[in-house]
This record gives structure tokens, sequence and C-alpha cells, in this order.
């Protein structure tokens, strides 16, 4: 394997995508929200319990591809016990991360930091930032669903 | 019965030299992450050979002008070009008369051109339009607009489990309220011939016109329309070695005449006053504006190619291949091939266990084969064959066994990674 394509499959990437953390439904969810990735048909559906400002719990439902996948899967880990100010900076540095190829590394962004391979192939980015997006829109309590286009 | 494909594989044709025409299509020079270019993606769009690539600038160096109206040399000159590529097209396609050739953007303009001027001002509420479960998007939401816009209904002839049409089904939903048959020839997710000799004549029989779908077709296998007796059938240049931006409609000289024009502009006039406009005569009636006037002469030239190679030599080519790259990719451990019709064209779409088509098409891409990957514009396949997309190989003339065996490599490669 090339040195690129190898960062854009790390093993972690590979161990999400086999074995995804935080996955299913969240009965007690207070926010909740669906996003597509029309280009693929891809779904997924975020639920966090959000309790006095901070994310108590964040699960997710479907997915698709190993990135799209193992980005929500790293996302969920990430988020819990954080503040909703601090998860929407991390939203932030995130997408800086996938998007941004002078995005400096943040010590906050940890696990994470295995998606930055997806800049070099801009047809995959939608793949890592469908749940984070998704995410976004169920903190704003947002009901019509999230496209990527 | 001149379009059954086992009539036409009879007589034997001289096989493609393909190293040699390959030499054509400088394109297939290009490396791509420092490989060579393996171009799998012919159903989505077909590279370009020199000679159409060159009468396109020539047109633009030598000869460029508005059509239809100028007295000056190059007025002429474009006009004769661009009048010599529809008879180009009426030859290709055994049309009667160029006056049965329209020049559109290309097969979604062609539909939406039927579905507006030929179906909407005759369907009533209770009317029904069918079209088979394999359309391309763009033979499902035009018909879907024209119901909404006239409460007549859409109707799904079904297929199987294998991607064939279940021709006694189809045939059951034709009756008194059927208005219009719209049907692909060659579905581009599957790879499924339409028996299209069957489809017609059940439709003819009760009366109903029927407008194939032919994008897929157009560029693989003989096309002739007086055969098929079809009172439409559309396409797009882009599949067929030409440019993007240009296609035809073919429509029956009599069906073409009772249709009112689909656009109003420029050209399709004889004479305009405020009070009232005489429309042109077909096929100009159709093409309203300044039209593609490079696209239609480089299409013709792109006829021009295949004729010079031969349709016949194409089709038994690309059957090999699909034969190859079926058997082939078969036998890979946990690879389903979607899409198993008796009779197919040169398109594999297939699955991966465990691996979504996206990653199979990026991984596949860093080896520089470039396939397709998602719902190919056919949702409503996906949902039958249960997947949210496929990874899709599509095959043109100047493709190999070769590169048969990297997709087959790399296909393998995919699966080990994933492991």
């Amino acid at each position: 394997m090339s040195g690129d394509l190898r960062d854009l499959y790390q093993e972690v990437i590979f161990d999400h995508y086999k074995r995804p953390r935080n996955r299913g439904a969240l009965d007690a969810a207070t926010h909740r929200a669906e996003g597509h990735n029309p280009l693929c048909g891809d779904q997924v559906t975020i639920y966090l319990d959000v309790d006095d400002g901070v994310v108590k719990d964040v699960r997710f439902e479907g997915a698709g591809c190993a990135i799209a996948t193992a980005s929500a899967s790293l996302m969920t880990e990430a988020l819990k016990g954080r503040t909703v100010e601090a998860v929407e900076a991390l939203f932030r540095r995130f997408h800086d991360l996938v998007t941004d190829d002078n995005a400096k590394a943040s010590p906050d962004l940890g696990k994470l930091e295995v998606l930055a391979g997806v800049r070099e192939f801009p047809a995959r980015v939608k793949c890592a930032t469908l749940a984070w997006h998704t995410l976004n829109a169920a903190l704003r309590n947002r009901h019509e669903p999230v496209s990527t286009e | 019965m001149k379009m059954e494909r086992e009539v036409l594989a009879k007589p034997a044709v001289a096989p493609l030299e393909v190293a040699r025409l390959r030499q054509d299509f400088p394109i297939l020079g290009e490396r791509i992450n420092g490989r060579r270019l393996v171009y799998l993606d012919n159903a989505a769009t077909t590279q370009k050979p020199q000679s159409v690539i060159d009468t396109i600038a020539s047109y633009y160096r030598h000869d460029n002008a508005n059509v239809h109206r100028g007295v000056h040399a190059l007025s002429q000159r474009a006009t004769d070009a661009y009048e010599a590529a529809r008879a180009n097209v009426m030859r290709f396609v055994n049309a009667r008369a160029p006056e049965e050739v329209v020049f559109t953007r290309g097969t979604t303009d062609a539909i939406n051109l039927v579905a507006q001027s030929f179906a909407r001002p005759q369907l009533r509420e209770g009317d029904e339009v069918l079209v088979s479960a394999m359309e391309h998007h763009s033979n499902i939401v035009p018909w879907q607009l024209v119901c909404q816009q006239t409460g007549a209904a859409l109707r799904v002839a079904p297929i199987d489990d294998a991607g064939d049409l279940i021709v006694d089904a189809y045939a059951a939903l034709l009756g008194p309220r059927t208005k219009l048959v719209a049907v692909t020839h060659v579905s581009n997710a599957l790879g499924s011939i339409v028996p299209l000799a069957r489809v017609v004549a059940l439709a003819r029989a009760a009366g109903i016109p029927v407008l194939v779908d032919g994008a897929q077709a157009i560029a693989h296998m003989p096309v002739d329309v007086q055969a098929l007796d079809c009172d439409f059938y559309a396409f797009s240049g882009h599949k067929i070695l030409g440019p993007t931006g240009i296609g035809i409609l073919y429509g029956k000289a009599s069906r073409l005449e009772a249709m009112p024009p689909y656009q109003g502009g420029g050209d399709m006039i004889r004479s305009v006053t405020f009070e009232r406009t005489v429309y042109n005569d077909l096929p100009y009636k159709f093409e309203a504006g300044t039209p593609n006037i490079a696209g239609a002469i480089g299409l013709g030239a792109a006829l021009d190619y295949m004729r010079g190679v031969g349709v016949e030599a194409i089709d038994a080519h690309e059957r090999a291949l699909l034969a190859d790259a079926t058997a082939r990719l078969a036998a890979i451990p946990g690879l389903r091939i979607i899409g198993t019709a008796r009779d197919k064209a040169g398109i594999v779409s297939f699955t991966l266990e465990g691996v979504h088509a996206h990653d199979v098409g990026t991984i596949l891409d860093h080896e520089g084969i470039a396939i397709r990957a998602g719902h190919h514009c056919a949702m409503p396949v996906m949902a039958q064959f249960g997947v949210a997309g496929t990874a899709r190989a599509s095959f043109a003339l100047y493709n190999t066994h070769d590169e048969i065996d990297a997709l087959v490599a790399g296909v393998e490669r995919v699966r080990r990674m994933f492991r």
C-alpha cells in the first residue's frame, strides 16, 4: 500500500469500522437528528443525552463506508462528558482537520487525528463529516434531515 | 426481430485490434497515482477518440458561425456540417428521414421533451405511464413530474431477482389506461438488456406508444429504430465517444408532427407577430435557440469512428470482456454480482461482503482503476436488491482483458485490506 492510502485507511479506522462503539438507539435521548449523503445513500442517526449543558451519552445508528462509520464511532467516544460549548469547538477543529491542509494538530482532537488523511481524498471528506454535521443539527434540535450536499 | 442478439451473434466478425485502436484515445495514456489509467466507468461516460477532439477543434478554428441564418460563407459551412451530423445520426440508427432526428442536450433532455410535449397534452386523470423497475432516475422523474401535472399515475413493471424484466407482468399492466410505455434498452445499474422486440410488440398490439432510453445501448450494440418499431428513442452523445451536452431524440415523424413545441425561441419559428407565431417544420420546431453546433458535429465524428470500427465487432468484444470479468469476479469469496440477467451488456455491478462500495472505489482509484461506486442514479434498483449501492465496472471498445486482470487484482487487494 502506498503512503497516502495507508494514511486514509489506518488500523484505528478498520477497528472502528468493524467494531463500532456506541452503536444503536438511545431511548433517553434529549436530542436526535438524521443525516444522509445523497451521493451514496448513506444515512446516520445521532442520539444525544444532554443534561445541564453536558453530553452524558451519545449513540449512533446507520453510517456506511469505513470512513463514515469509523468517524461516527470515533466521534461518539470523543464527546462523552464534554460541555455543549466544548463539543461545538471540537466540531470546528475536526472540520479544519479534514478540510484544511494548514490545520494545526490540536491535543484536543486525540484519536480523531486518524481521520486527517481524508484531506487527500476530496471525494471522501463528506463521509468523514456526515456524523458531525448530523450532531450539529441534533444539538440545534433541527428536525429536517441533514444532507451533505 | 433484427435486434435479437442471438441472431446478431451468428455472423462471425473479425476481432477488434484493441491495441491499435487504443492509440486513437489520447486519454488512455494518462497516469493516475503513478499507475496506467484503467478506465472502467464507460456507463457514466466514454472517452473520446482523437478524431472527435480534432473535429471539434477544427470546427471552432475554421467554420464557427451560427446556423440557419447567416448569408455568409461560415454560416453556410456551419449549417452544412450541423445538418450533415443529423443525416449521419439518421443513418446510424436507421431513421427514415433527418426530420425524425432532434438534437437535444442529452438523453435526459430528450425524455423530458417527450414527457412535456407528447405526454402532458394528452394525459388525463386516471391515465397511466408504464416504466420498468430498472429505470435510471432520468426515465422515472420526468414521468413523475408529468403525472403530478396531469393527475395520471406511474406504473412500474417488475424485474426478477436476476434483473430480467418480467414480461408477463409487464403485459398484464398494459391496459386501456396506459398511454405510454417508457423503458430502458439496457439497465445502467444491472447491465440487463430489455427484450425490446417483445416489449414493443405487446405495446403496439394494445396501441400504446413506446419510448426507449437508449443511453446504455447506443455505443454497444446495433440499434435500428425501424426494426425496433419504437415511437421514440433517446440517447446521449457522450456515451458514444462524442462530447457532453449533445443528445438525440429520434421520433416517428407522425408523432413529432402532432406534438406542440417543447421550448419557444429562435430557430423553432417560421414567423412571429405579437398576435400569432407559426412554428417551424420538423425537426427545428424542437430546437429552440442556438443549438450545440460543435457538439452535434463532434457526435457525427464519433459515429463515423464507431462505424469505422464496426458496431457488431464492438458488441462481440464487449461480450467477451463481460464473460471474462463476470467469471473471475464471481470467483472472489464474498463478492456478489448484482444483475445476472440472461442477456447483458458490458456492465458488472457487484458488492463485496463487509466493504462499502465507496471504499472499493477509493482503493481501486489508488491503483489507477476508475469504476463507479454508489446507487448509479437507480435507487429503486438498489432497494430491490437490498443494497445501498454497488461498485460497477463498465466496458467500452478500448478495454482489454489485461484491464480485467487489474480489476480482479484490485478487488482482491480490497478484500485483503478489509479482512
